[in-house]
């Protein structure tokens, strides 16, 4: 994506600075980004150093199970298809867990083992199922508590109260969780 | 606002605090696996770093060249019907597609409109509440090499932007 991306940013930019006669600003922002670059490097390493620490010690605990206990209702609501199958549901609620704490390293391949688990019993395998694409739509709806690379990004420049954002950002979160899911739903009836 | 300050500044310290406790509950070595972790955050942040270098050079050609002035210019009067922040534009239109162009982006407009702006928190919360949507979509697809993904792309897309503009009205409603 980026191999696209990239180039065409910079040929339009470049060739839109010689043109309008920025070519002054240009060239001081090149040098000032390179720098900005680094010092935003050198702050976030802390703030993930800090995570990946914690988020190890979370993946080495039974916290991830131990919580996905409290999941069953709400995944039974979500999956009504898979009903039978108990296996699968502990593997989406570890995945919907591990989402939640921000633990993006661990609920990826959990999600991908679930994802595998649903295809086995997919009839059509060429097509998505009801309950793997509730399961996508629940990946793509970035439902975690703290958003940490925003909180580091925050910290590292200077903010007077970098998790401030925590709250509006469960707001905006939710709201997009229901779209999703009644995007979904109304879908599913056409389909 | 001072309710929604405290849950947000009681969140961090919570998750730690239960993730800790379970820890020292299972009798495992907590720091040093926490050790371990730390060590491959290094890793992880020394592995967006040219990713970084790239796309700030980039947005920054973009910003000091005058084009994205240009751009806004042009796409203004639109925005404004429906009251977006032109600055966020780039932002809302980069996010389902890049996760490390976001990041440069978002960063880009917390320095230049300040990181506690209306603008800086705006883009902040547009950060948190989305998700690489179409990277998200191709993985999972993908690992059950499944083609006929039906009409996922566009509900999701349609969160996204939901997403997107409850960030900005959040901010204009409660604040």
């Amino acid at each position: 994506m980026l191999n696209i991306v990239w180039p065409i940013f910079i040929i339009i930019s470049f060739c839109f600075a010689i043109f309008s006669g920025n070519l002054e600003s240009l060239n001081s922002s090149i040098f000032e980004s390179t720098n900005d670059a680094i010092n935003l490097s050198i702050d976030l390493l802390g703030t993930i150093c800090l995570w990946n620490g914690i988020m190890q010690v979370a993946n080495n605990t039974k916290v991830i199970e131990t919580m996905s206990k409290f999941l069953k209702p709400i995944i039974r609501f979500l999956f009504p298809e898979l009903k039978s199958n108990s296996n699968i549901q502990k593997e989406i609620s570890m995945n919907m867990v591990a989402n939640i704490l921000g633990l993006g390293n661990a609920a990826t391949p959990l999600g991908l083992k679930a994802m595998k688990s649903m295809q086995k019993e997919n009839k059509n395998k060429e097509k998505l199922t009801d309950s793997m694409m509730m399961f996508i739509v629940i990946n793509t709806a970035s439902i975690q508590i703290i958003p940490t690379t925003v909180i580091a990004i925050r910290n590292s420049l200077g903010s007077e109260n970098p998790t401030g954002i925590v709250f509006p950002v469960w707001i905006a979160t939710i709201l997009a969780a229901i779209t999703r899911s009644n995007c979904y739903k109304n879908c599913y009836k056409n389909y | 606002m001072k309710i929604i300050n405290y849950i947000s500044n009681l969140a961090m310290p919570m998750i730690i605090l239960i993730i800790v406790i379970c820890a020292v509950k299972e009798k495992k070595n907590t720091f040093d696996i926490f050790l371990e972790g730390a060590k491959e955050g290094i890793e992880t942040t020394f592995n967006i770093f040219p990713t970084l270098i790239g796309l700030f050079v980039a947005i920054g050609a973009l910003r000091s060249s005058g084009i994205l002035d240009t751009i806004v210019y042009f796409i203004n009067p639109i925005l404004n019907i429906i009251h977006f922040p032109s600055e966020l534009m780039p932002l809302a239109i980069l996010r389902p597609i890049s996760g490390s162009s976001s990041i440069a982006i978002a960063t880009d407009i917390m320095k230049n409109f300040g990181v506690d702006s209306t603008l800086g928190k705006m883009a902040s919360t547009i950060m948190g509440s989305t998700e690489t949507t179409i990277y998200t979509i191709a993985i999972y697809t993908s690992c059950v090499k499944i083609k006929k993904t039906r009409y996922i792309l566009l509900a999701a897309l349609c969160a996204d932007f939901v997403g997107i503009v409850t960030s900005i009205l959040v901010y204009k409603f409660i604040y």
